[in-house]
């Protein structure tokens, strides 16, 4: 193999990759994967790797790592201190993992074994490389966990993953990347499964591992806020092909290409395009209250001789017709649960909850029954919301078919507005879900939900399971769907920036309660309550310089 | 459009899709089971007319057939003891195998369907009562129940509605706990599942989300346990005829009862009574049990083979209609290989 790579404005890469193809073999015949990727990453330096889903940007750095499985072919160049990856034996790379290069999982509570403890994980990787007494070897796990601010390692090196929290699962995943030294960390989607205000020190994590100790980064992500926030260097990739490469002050002040812009475009920007903009001073009138929250107090039985779990306390609101509200909060804050209380499919377990004037506490399905048709739901996965055996039209029908009985032709008839007032094309109602993509579902689903014309719309993440320029898109047409029939609706997310573009009002949950309450795009701007603060302070944006000062201004609110 | 959906249905029946996906050595033990199976099938149907003479005849125009006479034209495989032909017992044997399939079978699907959709979706009680039972059941010997059941129906008796009920009735019960236990699993998982809970905002009764919702859904690994379970029947069967407790040679033929009465012509040197019966036995279990393991195999994305990428092109033969999506691609991956 000759080695072609450009030296990098940093002195020597770390790694270069020199016209890359990946491709798969499966059921439907060849998939590339990656078709042609040339990166340089120097010394020291952060490259951010983005992409939508299918961009090939894991395939990539998975190669690096040797770590594709048996079914894919791979050819071109992955440099690596002087090896090339893909030629190497199966025993070289062994030792090339670990030693020089690293990597961060996107699940921390997956790459983490259950049952040994973290130091002994840690330390596995140290002794796989050489001879190490298992004394050092301790040692040395316990220097890589105070490296990555687990407060108390010697200590915590003998606990079990389960006693740590999410974001200190990360760090101990971070910490055993670290353990050797390499040069060079590739971390796939290392925020994304972790709550804002958590990504928000992670992010800081890795900053100060690469300004500390000269680590290169290479960031596989998805969020235009997280790359504005870490990255020196950007790779956009589309389709298995590099689309666009800059600098990252660069390419978010002036994208060269086309699909770049359209994606930057697409991310959605807190405070702008709001939904509630203007409503402080002349807030607008609603119609009835259908949905009616006092003191509502929900929780899950506990196993035996434990205490039930109150995943909902003392939470009040109330849905007018025609009114968003918007639920934001982060995982295990019960904004969830409670829009699914709503729709009977968890039990109220206190306080009151009328959702069209029908006490929600300690209902029966008999006579909640009735009000179903006036309560649409989409659900968070669109993938598995449908029934994989009937066809989308079938599945937007399903709630007329069982509410009203109408002819098949009126049925088709109908199902056929839907599909229009979604933006879906009519030939779609003859398919099956599996040959739509995510955003084209999402659409199907929400067609369903308004089948009968529901006064109330729950949402419960619609957009989360799906890439930035489709969620656009999805959120487009629900404003316009929303503008258009007057239903009043739930939207549950934990992205403030999508909440604050649908909803009219929202309510801000911690732990189950209400931290504040008002008027959207008032709470986004002017956040009273310290959480929210720092949840409005940890949204990363996708803007390098205003990133940079956020981020000072954040360091400042809570060093202080 | 009609016409392409039935298409795509066709090939999505169970073992059709199966040999359409494997390739390689997955694809040599599965058609091997399928051709096995065929073979069975096929004889079961048309015993009659294969067998050149019936399942009980000892004699024909020309005077009987004579005891443990060794093969020759007129009796391709020999006689046995009681001067049948082998070869027509051997085919005869097949129908009365594959009834016993059908019986144990059909009745423990719809059975253990039925009861794993109830105890799953409905949950409660009703779940932990029919669990235990199904565990219960399981420590319970086929073969002893099969002789209690052949005592209870016919008093030990057996003719062939007997026999074929005994052995039948017996392996239900035993199978029924499996499907139970599959349908319930695949239940309780999907009862979690977004299009579930779907349906249930939605208003859907009990009774439909399971019929249209659950059902289809919860039986998708059921094909692979009727093969695995086809042979286990059969071998039952044999296993209880050999103890004496089949169908009387009169009533049917069954391989089992013919092995038993072979046992003492192997020691004086007799081959042809014992080996023919025997191999019905195993190569049917052996195809049955291929078709079921191959398919176990294919429908785990992890075991099952793949053409590697990048050779579709060069094998000809197989090319199918699949690949055409990435034919601009496997062109250049061809060229980067050669390099």
């Amino acid at each position: 193999m000759t080695q072609i790579a450009t030296p990098s404005n940093l002195g020597k890469p770390v790694l270069s990759i020199d016209h890359l193809k990946v491709t798969f073999a499966t059921d439907g015949g060849d998939v590339p994967a990656v078709k042609d990727v040339s990166l340089d990453v120097g010394s020291g330096e952060v490259v951010a790797i983005v992409g939508e889903s299918g961009s090939g940007k894991t395939v990539t750095a998975k190669t690096i790592l040797g770590l594709l499985p048996e079914t894919a072919v791979s050819s071109g160049a992955v440099v690596l201190n002087g090896n090339d990856v893909i030629s190497v034996s199966a025993q070289k790379m062994r030792q090339i993992r670990g030693k020089d290069v690293a990597m961060v999982f996107q699940e921390p509570s997956t790459a983490l074994n259950p049952v040994f403890t973290v130091g002994w994980q840690i330390s596995e990787g140290i002794r796989a490389h050489g001879k190490v007494s298992k004394k050092e070897a301790r040692a040395r796990a316990i220097e890589a966990l105070t490296k990555v601010g687990i407060p108390d390692p010697e200590h915590r090196v003998d606990y079990y993953p389960h006693q740590f929290s999410g974001g200190q699962k990360q760090r101990v995943v971070i910490a055993a990347a670290l353990a050797l030294n390499p040069g060079l960390i590739v971390a796939d989607e290392p925020s994304t499964a972790l709550d804002v205000t958590v990504q928000a020190e992670i992010l800081q994590l890795l900053r100060d591992l690469r300004d500390q100790y000269g680590v290169s980064i290479v960031l596989i992500t998805h969020n235009m806020g997280v790359v504005a926030d870490l990255a020196d260097r950007v790779v956009v990739m589309y389709q298995g092909d590099v689309v666009e490469e800059a600098d990252a002050t660069a390419l978010f002040a002036n994208p060269q290409q086309d699909y770049t812009k359209k994606l930057l475009a697409a991310v959605p920007h807190l405070g702008r395009n709001s939904a509630s903009a203007g409503f402080a001073a002349s807030p607008p009138k609603f119609g009835e209250v259908l949905v009616q929250a006092k003191n509502l107090e929900i929780e899950y039985p506990g196993r035996l001789g434990q205490p039930a779990f109150k995943a909902v306390d003392r939470v009040s609101f109330q849905i007018s017709a025609g009114e968003v509200y918007g639920l934001v909060g982060e995982s295990g804050s019960g904004k969830t649960t409670i829009g699914r209380c709503i729709a009977g499919l968890n039990r109220a377990t206190g306080g009151s909850l009328k959702v069209f004037d029908y006490e929600m506490v300690g209902f029966k399905e008999r006579t909640f029954k009735p009000l179903r048709k006036d309560i649409g739901f989409v659900f968070q996965d669109p993938a598995a919301s449908f029934n994989p055996h009937l066809t989308i039209g079938e599945c937007v029908a399903e709630p007329v078919a069982i509410h009203e009985k109408r002819s098949a032709r009126d049925i088709r008839k109908r199902v056929l507005e839907l599909m229009d007032a979604v933006q879906l094309p009519s030939n779609f109602i003859d398919r099956y879900p599996h040959e739509l993509s995510g955003g084209q579902r999402q659409r199907a689903s929400l067609a369903r939900a308004l089948s009968l014309n529901p006064k109330l719309l729950v949402a419960d993440e619609p957009t989360s399971a799906l890439d930035v320029s489709v969620q656009a898109k999805v959120l487009e047409l629900f404003k316009e769907i929303q503008a258009e029939f007057g239903f009043a609706a739930l939207f549950i997310s934990h992205d403030l920036a999508v909440v604050d573009m649908l909803a009219h009002r929202v309510g801000v949950l911690l732990r189950g309660e209400f931290v504040e309450e008002g008027i959207g795009n008032q709470i986004m701007s002017d956040p009273q309550h310290p959480y929210t603060q720092r949840l409005v302070a940890s949204l990363p944006v996708p803007d390098p310089a205003l990133q940079a000062q956020r981020r000072e201004a954040h360091r400042a609110m809570f060093s202080s | 459009m009609a016409g392409m959906n039935k298409e795509s249905k066709w090939s999505r029946l169970p073992v059709i899709s199966h040999l359409r996906k494997s390739v390689g050595l997955q694809r040599t033990m599965l058609v091997i089971g399928l051709v096995l199976s065929g073979i069975f099938v096929l004889t079961a149907i048309f015993a009659p007319l294969i067998a050149p003479y019936g399942f009980a005849q000892s004699s024909d125009e020309s005077g009987r057939f004579g005891a443990q006479m060794p093969p020759s034209p007129d009796h391709l495989w020999g006689t046995t003891v009681g001067g049948y032909d082998v070869f027509s017992r051997v085919i005869w044997g097949a129908p009365t195998a594959a009834l016993v399939i059908i019986v144990a079978v059909v009745l423990s699907i719809f059975a253990g369907i039925i009861l794993g959709l109830i105890s799953g979706y409905l949950g409660g009680w009703i779940d932990r009562v029919l669990v235990v039972v199904a565990d219960a059941i399981y420590a319970f010997p086929a073969l002893l129940l099969a002789i209690v059941m052949s005592i209870v129906i016919s008093g030990g008796q057996s003719n062939l509605f007997g026999g074929i009920m005994a052995a039948g009735i017996a392996l239900t019960v035993v199978f029924v706990p499996q499907y139970f236990r599959v349908t319930r699993a695949e239940t309780l998982r999907l009862k979690a599942e977004p299009f579930v809970e779907s349906a249930k905002v939605v208003g859907a009764s009990n009774i439909r989300i399971m019929s249209r919702h659950v059902f289809r859904n919860a039986t998708r690994t059921l094909p692979l346990i009727f093969t695995l379970n086809a042979s286990e029947a059969i071998l039952t069967l044999a296993g209880l005829g050999f103890l004496g407790f089949g169908i009387e040679p009169t009533s049917a033929a069954e391989w089992g009862y013919d092995l038993n009465r072979a046992l003492a012509d192997a020691s004086s040197g007799i081959w042809w009574t014992g080996l023919f019966p025997g191999l019905a036995i195993v190569l049917t279990v052996l195809g049955l049990t291929l078709v079921g393991e191959s398919m176990n195999d294919l429908n785990d994305p992890r075991l099952r083979g793949r053409k590697r990428a990048g050779k579709t092109r060069t094998q000809e033969g197989r090319t199918t209609v699949e690949t055409v999506p990435t034919v601009a691609d496997v062109d250049g991956t061809g060229v980067e290989a050669a390099k």
